[in-house]
């Protein structure tokens, strides 16, 4: 009898253990870190956290998700690559000629560029990767431009794209058509590129291992071999940080990275994304743009920032991250400047006066979305607003708000497939397959479509920022910010580079 | 009330009732009054450690602890008592009739209870509620669904057992009424067990919830519970905020050891 006392106290007690051991353990080992990270410096490789599985295909045309395309830049390129101040830099090309009235643009090839698999790159692959390209790309703001090339063909090495009318961003697209052998089948499973990596192996909901391409043209890349480990929880890789198995981890906020051992150093860089409260039109309350103003009025930006990042964090005001210098618009990010009265007044206005019920859905892995919903949240009902956080998994994020339109709000954040407007436009225009938040704004469609179609490069860009003004002026969604974010790196790491895109460079990190 | 401590007049029992006492105290007021409201977001006292301003500190959005902690327990526990309603009720009544009747009925529930206990309990819940989604009403019909077997089991042989006794047979010669006979002439002499596995299930109860929001399948984000805020606590144990976790840990720990020890100490007088 006393036993069973002393045994249920125990029990009680071990309650307190459900804290320290809730993620997945460390499949390393955490306690062997130290000579973890020691052998893996000796034979020159790291090991990256990376906070989701990437896409169930990897082929250079089917990279759905931004973590899967950050990871495979190391793999694959392009005819001109970009380089982390936004310009675009000759690749698989050497150098490119435009005739005169931008319609023809012909490609010098980089002769004796060798593939992972031994195969060397011909104009026939070029051409035929556009072809595949255009026809299959998940992409399908590239697909759309790629329809614009009417002739492709080769002409004494040089490979000559004739369009149908002129483009000045063309170059942007042409450095996010990868470069693929015409001859290889097995893309989705076993990619194979012409990158400063070649890809290994990979494990489902596990890992991806690279390793370093001796054949590459270029500069070789300094570290021998990459394994990203996947972890789905946060925390999870917050210990594996710790307990030294990681060498490297991305996109962290500032908790995360707050309290972190001197064997890191921390980097602070900008995601490169749209963070904002989408809102889904197709939900009744959310039709009216009156509603969505109030939102946009409930919503104090800065305290959420102060709140969730220490006040770090770039305000965005419309579909466009400061990094895209030229198009950013500073005078829309306090468009809607906090003021709750205005908010309940346009709410009552819109016959909502007692609020209504909003679900805010959030991808359960990315912290930062979780908690900036979670700020929202307690924002919105400061109007009178039912405002609720549901989290769910990333997959069923994907399947149910993002493909299936099944939400009434969501906080995420999206990225830019390629450095032009049209990548964070693109998405809002009525009748493509991308427009989660089912917006219909003809004066946005019609500024989008003058756009792309405007040869003029300053037109060109005064018509996307009034597209992107637009989406400001028909309080689309409740933009937010562009999130400030934090890499964790062993301190005998260097050479990290921050892109104006959604990108991790590995090719210049060097122990 | 003085019967009971006469009745139960052991260690456990006393310790156990001035803990669950004062926790449910607290509980009660912490849904009438809290010293901050709970929700309410402070930039200024984000991650506080205790002070006397905040009793038991900030998290990491600078709500105050101590507030969230008693109404999370509060939601805990009305959850609890809903799962151990639902799951002694419909276990009682389960047990009551397979016990008393026996026969076919018998063989095809029990069955059933066999097969829902054979499963791990928690594996069962997690399963359901991944496909139901989070949401307190979820977790409440889902947990109580889990709990029914170990009641109806628990019953069922008291039931059978007493069934058997002369006063039983007495009465059924006499001509009473079966279903008088189940309520009042059984039912009664099955509470020193009954009531000890009601006090154990909640025990069990406070511990499924929270480890159901734990696991992110309980209560949804914008809701609190002690779960959940456990759950949410781990981030930050590492990052100079471990005082969240061991407030919110040592809130399961004394609901639980509560009830636990009052169910021992019913336990303990036979």
């Amino acid at each position: 009898m006393k036993k069973r006392g002393i045994a249920l106290l125990l029990t009680a007690l071990m309650l307190l253990g459900l804290t320290a051991c809730g993620g997945q353990k460390d499949p390393t080992g955490g306690t062997k870190a130290p000579t973890g990270a020691d052998a893996r410096k000796a034979a020159n490789e790291i090991n990256v956290g990376i906070a989701q599985d990437l896409s169930s295909s990897l082929g250079p045309y089917q990279l759905a998700t931004a973590g899967t395309r950050e990871v495979m830049f190391n793999v694959f390129e392009g005819l001109y690559k970009v380089d982390p101040s936004g310009d675009f830099k000759p690749a698989l090309a050497t150098d490119h000629t435009v005739s005169a009235d931008g319609l023809v643009y012909s490609f010098t090839i980089r002769e004796g560029v060798k593939y992972h698999n031994g195969a060397v790159m011909t104009a026939q692959d070029v051409i035929h990767s556009f072809k595949t390209c255009a026809e299959s790309s998940v992409d399908s703001s590239i697909k759309k431009i790629l329809a614009n090339v009417k002739d492709l063909k080769e002409e004494s090495g040089k490979v000559v794209m004739t369009l149908e009318k002129p483009d000045s961003d063309f170059l942007a697209y042409v450095s996010s058509v990868y470069i693929s052998p015409a001859a290889y089948t097995e893309q989705d499973t076993k990619p194979v590129g012409t990158g400063p990596f070649k890809f290994v192996s990979r494990t489902v909901q596990d890992s991806v291992v690279l390793e370093r391409s001796d054949a590459y043209w270029g500069e070789k890349a300094g570290l021998n071999r990459i394994t990203f480990k996947i972890f789905e929880n946060i925390t999870a890789m917050m210990t594996a940080l710790e307990a030294g198995s990681l060498d490297l981890a991305c996109h962290l906020d500032t908790t995360q990275v707050k309290g972190l051992s001197k064997e890191y150093n921390v980097l602070e860089g900008s995601m490169n994304l749209v963070q904002a409260l989408y809102l889904n039109h197709e939900y009744a309350p959310l039709k009216d743009i009156r509603v969505r103003q109030a939102l946009n009025y409930a919503v104090d930006v800065d305290a959420m920032l102060k709140l969730t990042a220490e006040g770090h964090g770039h305000k965005l005001g419309t579909s466009i991250y400061p990094a895209f210098k030229k198009y950013f618009d500073e005078s829309l990010v306090d468009a809607y400047p906090y003021n709750p009265e205005k908010a309940k007044s346009l709410l009552a206005e819109a016959g909502y006066a007692n609020g209504f019920k909003l679900t805010i859905t959030v991808p359960s892995n990315y912290t930062p979305h979780v908690n900036t919903g979670m700020v929202l949240a307690e924002q919105l009902k400061a109007v009178g607003i039912e405002a609720g956080v549901q989290e769910v998994e990333w997959n069923t994020w994907l399947t149910d708000v993002y493909q299936g339109h099944k939400f009434e709000a969501t906080v995420c954040g999206f990225d830019a497939s390629t450095l032009t407007a049209n990548a964070l436009l693109g998405r809002y225009e009525s009748t493509s397959s991308k427009n989660m938040c089912s917006y219909k704004g003809t004066q946005f469609d019609a500024f989008l479509k003058e756009a792309l179609a405007t040869t003029d490069d300053s037109r060109r860009t005064e018509l996307f920022k009034s597209a992107a003004k637009c989406l400001s002026d028909d309080a689309v969604n409740v933009y937010l910010q562009d999130l400030a974010e934090y890499v964790a790196i062993r301190s005998t790491l260097k050479g990290f580079t921050f892109y104006p895109l959604y990108v991790l460079d590995l090719s210049k990190v060097t122990y | 009330m003085k019967k009971l401590f006469e009745k139960h007049n052991n260690w456990f029992f006393k310790t156990g009732f001035v803990i669950t006492v004062f926790m449910v105290t607290l509980v009660v007021i912490g849904q009438i009054w809290t010293p901050y409201d709970p929700a309410a977001m402070d930039a200024a006292a984000k991650a506080q450690g205790p002070s006397l301003a905040h009793f038991m500190g900030t998290d990491n959005f600078g709500r105050d602890l101590f507030s969230r902690v008693l109404e999370g327990a509060g939601a805990t526990l009305i959850i609890a008592f809903f799962v151990v309603l639902l799951g002694a009720g419909l276990g009682t009544l389960i047990g009551a009739l397979t016990g008393y009747f026996g026969g076919v009925v018998d063989e095809v529930l029990m069955r059933i209870c066999d097969a829902l206990t054979a499963f791990p309990s928690v594996l069962l819940a997690l399963i359901i509620l991944a496909i139901l989604g989070p949401g307190r009403l979820n977790v409440i019909g889902v947990l109580g669904l889990v709990f029914i077997p170990s009641f109806a089991r628990i019953v069922r042989t008291e039931f059978a057992r007493i069934k058997k006794l002369n006063y039983v047979s007495l009465a059924k010669l006499q001509g009473v009424p079966t279903g008088r006979i189940l309520l009042r002439h059984i039912l009664p002499n099955i509470m020193p067990v009954l009531l000890p596995a009601i006090s154990i299930g909640f025990n069990n109860a406070v511990l499924a919830e929270a480890s159901m929001s734990f696991l992110g399948v309980g209560v949804s984000a914008s809701e609190v519970s002690l779960g959940r805020m456990l759950s949410d606590s781990q981030n930050y144990i590492l990052r100079g905020l471990p005082w969240y976790a061991i407030f919110v840990g040592l809130t399961i720990v004394l609901l639980i050891l509560g009830f636990s020890l009052l169910g021992e100490g019913m336990r303990q007088e036979e």
